[in-house]
């Protein structure tokens, strides 16, 4: 399975959906057509804006990091944050709000635990560079990388539940290695949580 | 390709039957002039209503015979543009109270025959939507692909999608804001001071006295452009130019924005009524759809069916983008198909009438999705 389809998977048909970083609205097109979603997205890139009106998604032009008040407590059955929080100023308060707006959220993460990525950093002594963390450290957006463990420890932190989980290799597809040892073989992970 | 609509021609409307008001007044009969571009297609499901703002009219684009000057949004109406006239058949009225044909207070009163003047009732966005339905009839269309405007536009636009939600697929509402707030409806108050107590004013009746309170619209026209333009743009169309190499020691326009302003100031008080200036702004000051839900602007959205995109401008200080925010969050709290763009522009709430390219972009895309 792909990350679309974990998600599809683990939300029901027709559910109302927040997406916090929607981008170009690949995720939310999907699941209003396939999934009889009725879809919303946040996004700040106005290319990607336009992308998304041009599909029809409802979007709205919005700053994550400047604040999520505008959206009432509980007010989507799901919200999804999709390779999102790495980027903000403040993932912690990020990750309280998703699950303050959604009855249950989704989010996706890049691992910074990933086997190549510790070797790299150990063996050349510089940040990796890799095909998911493409940028130079002084040049990137992701500003606060976290591993599996990190993440996790974090949702614990804030009482935040994990309900599901699964762990993606570096082709998007699920496998024995990065299921048996996440932290090290996974470059992506999606969790299913709520509070 | 984008290109210019070419020459156009007003045409004129009679609404026949009794038009009740908001104020409880009514009108026999309402005339109304209007413009259209572009073919409706043969189930009609090709029309876009465009809403003027204070001081427009229902010359929104292309050109008048043997006049240089394009319509108000030309620069986004026509083939290939953000309004594609190739593809949409594009309607924009002058609103009844206005000054350009339509029924207003330099109108001939036909149970009096005299002009209207001071006597032509307080009207309000709701009339204004109510007219523009009665025009939509008359037109044959009974659904319009989308309604738009920008500023004191954008209000009308708004107000179809709840009076008329079966009556419009789509709102564009650019630049506005759910009501006034007490520094815009303080700007409108000196400009209605300036009008009121122009000597020339003759309580409203100057058009029977053959007076004209030019000094006073004069005015009133100078102070509201100021809150037009961004402090940005004033700085850098004007800084602190002077017209002479060296200050005069006197009072006559040394500052080039003096002069601007003061040539803005003459040319709109040449062409616009004074009486139909105060009504516009009074129109502006009540605009408040939340009002009859005890402040909930999300129960005034209720009834909305229509896709909704809502668009600002970062630099707009008059309708800056917290207010249209304010109407984007209601649209979500009453989960209603809303769309939000905020352009970086720098030209201030006339922003909504340049074609930046992210704008249009965004506007094309809602009205062709």
């Amino acid at each position: 399975m792909n990350t679309i389809e974990v998600i599809k998977n683990w939300i029901d048909k027709e559910s109302q959906v927040l997406d916090l970083g929607c981008g170009d609205g690949e995720i939310l097109n999907i699941l209003s057509k396939e999934w009889g979603s009725t879809v919303l997205g946040v996004e700040i890139n106005q290319d990607d804006i336009n992308k998304c009106i041009q599909s029809g998604l409802n979007v709205i032009h919005q700053n994550i990091d400047e604040g999520l008040e505008n959206f009432s407590d509980s007010s989507f059955d799901i919200v999804i944050m999709s390779q999102t929080i790495q980027v903000l100023k403040e993932p912690k308060k990020a990750l309280q709000e998703v699950t303050r707006i959604g009855n249950e959220s989704i989010v996706t993460i890049p691992n910074f635990g990933y086997w190549t990525t510790r070797i790299n950093l150990l063996l050349s002594g510089k940040m990796p560079v890799t095909g998911t963390l493409p940028s130079a450290w002084h040049d990137t957006d992701n500003i606060h990388l976290c591993t599996i463990k990190d993440f996790e420890n974090l949702c614990s932190e804030c009482e935040i539940d994990v309900i599901e989980k699964c762990f993606f290799n570096k082709f998007g597809k699920e496998s024995i290695l990065a299921k048996v040892a996440p932290n090290l073989f996974a470059t992506t992970a999606i969790y299913k949580i709520s509070k | 390709m984008s290109d210019s609509i070419g020459t156009v021609k007003a045409q004129k409307v009679t609404l026949e039957g009794e038009f009740e008001l908001e104020c409880g007044q009514s009108f026999n009969d309402i005339e109304l002039v209007y413009e259209t571009y572009g073919a409706l297609n043969a189930d009609a499901t090709n029309a876009i209503l465009i809403c003027h703002a204070l001081s427009g009219n229902h010359h929104a684009a292309g050109k008048y015979e043997n006049e240089d000057k394009p319509g108000w949004w030309d620069s986004l109406i026509g083939p290939g543009k953000a309004v594609d006239t190739n593809k949409f058949f594009v309607v924009c009225p002058n609103n009844i109270g206005g000054c350009h044909g339509s029924l207003g207070p330099s109108s001939i009163n036909h149970d009096t025959g005299d002009y209207y003047g001071p006597d032509f009732p307080i009207i309000t966005v709701r009339d204004w939507v109510n007219s523009q339905a009665k025009l939509s009839d008359a037109l044959g269309i009974e659904k319009w692909h989308a309604v738009m405007g920008g500023s004191l536009g954008g209000m009308q636009a708004l107000e179809w999608s709840y009076l008329f939600p079966k009556r419009i697929k789509k709102a564009g509402i650019i630049a506005a804001a759910p009501k006034l707030s007490a520094q815009n409806i303080a700007f409108n108050e000196v400009a209605r001071q300036a009008i009121l107590n122009d000597p020339d004013f003759e309580g409203g009746r100057y058009l029977d006295k053959s007076k004209y309170p030019k000094q006073g619209l004069k005015l009133a026209r100078m102070v509201g452009h100021i809150t037009y333009l961004s402090e940005e743009a004033m700085r850098s169309k004007f800084g602190r130019e002077l017209k002479k190499e060296k200050l005069n020691f006197g009072y006559d326009a040394e500052f080039e924005i003096e002069s601007y302003l003061r040539y803005q100031g003459d040319v709109f008080s040449e062409s616009f009524d004074a009486n139909t200036y105060l009504l516009m702004t009074k129109i502006l000051d009540y605009f408040d759809p939340a009002s009859n839900f005890e402040g909930k602007l999300v129960n005034a959205f209720e009834s909305i069916e229509a896709q909704l995109l809502v668009v600002s401008f970062s630099t707009d200080w008059r309708f800056a983008p917290e207010r249209s925010k304010e109407i984007v969050n209601a649209l979500i709290e009453a989960k209603k198909n809303v769309s939000y763009l905020e352009i970086d522009s720098p030209h201030g709430h006339d922003s909504f009438l340049f074609a930046n390219e992210n704008y249009v972009k965004g506007l094309s895309a809602f009205l062709e999705n």
